[in-house]
């Protein structure tokens, strides 16, 4: 009886750390990111430079995930991270489940930063969030911050 | 007329629209001199330096995780070359009221548990680092003494590895001094790095 106890508390727990996904994190150098800033189909990507130690950028995320929830057929929205590789465990990943961000997130680890900052952007100092809105035939950045009606108006310009 | 009128007006507006990107100094630009309050009460000027070949200015602040793996990097730069000539001026940047963090008080305590040695200033109206044209946390402008003033010799990053000093291949603000110092030309005057958006 006492084993059956066990037991039962057991799948319980393994029921529950099953309904919590670990969320596994896509890492990159500056060339496993570019990619991603070059798709080529029929759909227009947002592309946000972000962390979670940034506070405008965390301000504004909330906006990329509503535009990615209303857009979602003909919109990719990426979220590329820039936190620490000693705060993934710690606050991203956190960060990512109490939000239960949707968008792609993917994570930047370069740390040989002049050598890619200029090809994200030849007007990019460094500092973010930044945005990159393309798609086939317009591509544009943004070094600034967004509300939600701001953010979708831009991505309009775009259709 | 009233075409003329209005493409005076419109090009009026095209001219005087800053565009972000072409704020603050360039290369070669005089940087004008500032008189900020230092973490000791005093008020510190490029003036008061009256034997400096040059200065290392650093926008840095507490409460930035880059700016924060630099301090060490910061002191070292103070030390090796304040007595060269070079001292290191490190002026805190953000809104206080944004950044709590930031305040004179968690300046003064986070130069005394990190011994910095180095003016730790604070641009309390936020006037001066538009004069620069700093958009963040750290960004370094050296500057060299000259007889027009104190000239731009470098714009960006201390080095290409915010994360190990130990796995630094290019020391570029070392990289400059060293050559200022030396009267030498040197090949790189701008960089770009991450870092924080200076706090409105």
């Amino acid at each position: 009886m006492k084993y059956l106890f066990v037991l039962v508390v057991f799948l319980n727990l393994s029921c529950k750390s099953e309904k919590n996904d670990p969320v596994v994190l896509e890492v990159h150098d500056f060339a496993g990111i570019a990619p991603y800033l070059e798709l080529k189909d029929s759909k227009t990507y947002v592309v946000n430079f972000w962390a979670t130690w940034c506070a405008p950028c965390v301000k504004e995320l909330p906006h990329f995930e509503t535009l990615q929830a209303n857009y979602k057929d003909s919109v990719e929205v990426i979220l590329v991270s820039l936190d620490f590789p000693h705060q993934y465990e710690t606050k991203l990943k956190p960060f990512i489940q109490k939000y239960n961000l949707k968008s792609k997130v993917v994570v930047l680890d370069d740390p040989d930063m002049n050598s890619w900052i200029p090809k994200v952007n030849p007007q990019w100092d460094g500092a973010i969030p930044v945005t990159i809105i393309y798609n086939e035939s317009k591509r544009l950045f943004y070094s600034r911050t967004f509300t939600y009606e701001e953010l979708e108006l831009e991505l309009k310009t775009f259709f | 007329m009233k075409t003329i009128l209005s493409l005076l007006v419109l090009f009026t507006l095209v001219s005087f629209t800053p565009i972000s990107t072409d704020l603050g100094y360039d290369i070669g630009d005089v940087a004008t001199d500032f008189k900020l309050e230092n973490i000791d009460g005093d008020f510190v000027s490029l003036s008061d330096f009256e034997q400096a070949k040059g200065f290392i200015v650093v926008f840095t602040c507490n409460t930035c995780p880059y700016a924060v793996l630099y301090e060490d990097r910061i002191e070292a730069l103070n030390k090796k070359y304040t007595n060269k000539g070079y001292p290191v001026i490190a002026i805190m940047p953000n809104n206080v009221k944004t950044k709590p963090g930031d305040s004179m008080e968690a300046m003064q305590i986070r130069a005394k548990e990190k011994g910095f040695t180095f003016p730790y200033l604070m641009d309390a109206d936020q006037s001066v680092y538009p004069q620069f044209g700093a958009t963040k946390t750290p960004h370094i402008y050296i500057l060299e003494s000259t007889d027009r003033g104190p000239v731009v010799q470098y714009i960006g990053a201390i080095d290409d590895n915010y994360k190990d000093a130990a796995l630094v291949k290019t020391k570029y603000v070392e990289n400059a001094v060293d050559a200022l110092l030396n009267g030498v030309t040197f090949e790189v005057h701008k960089t770009k790095a991450i870092g924080c958006s200076i706090k409105l």
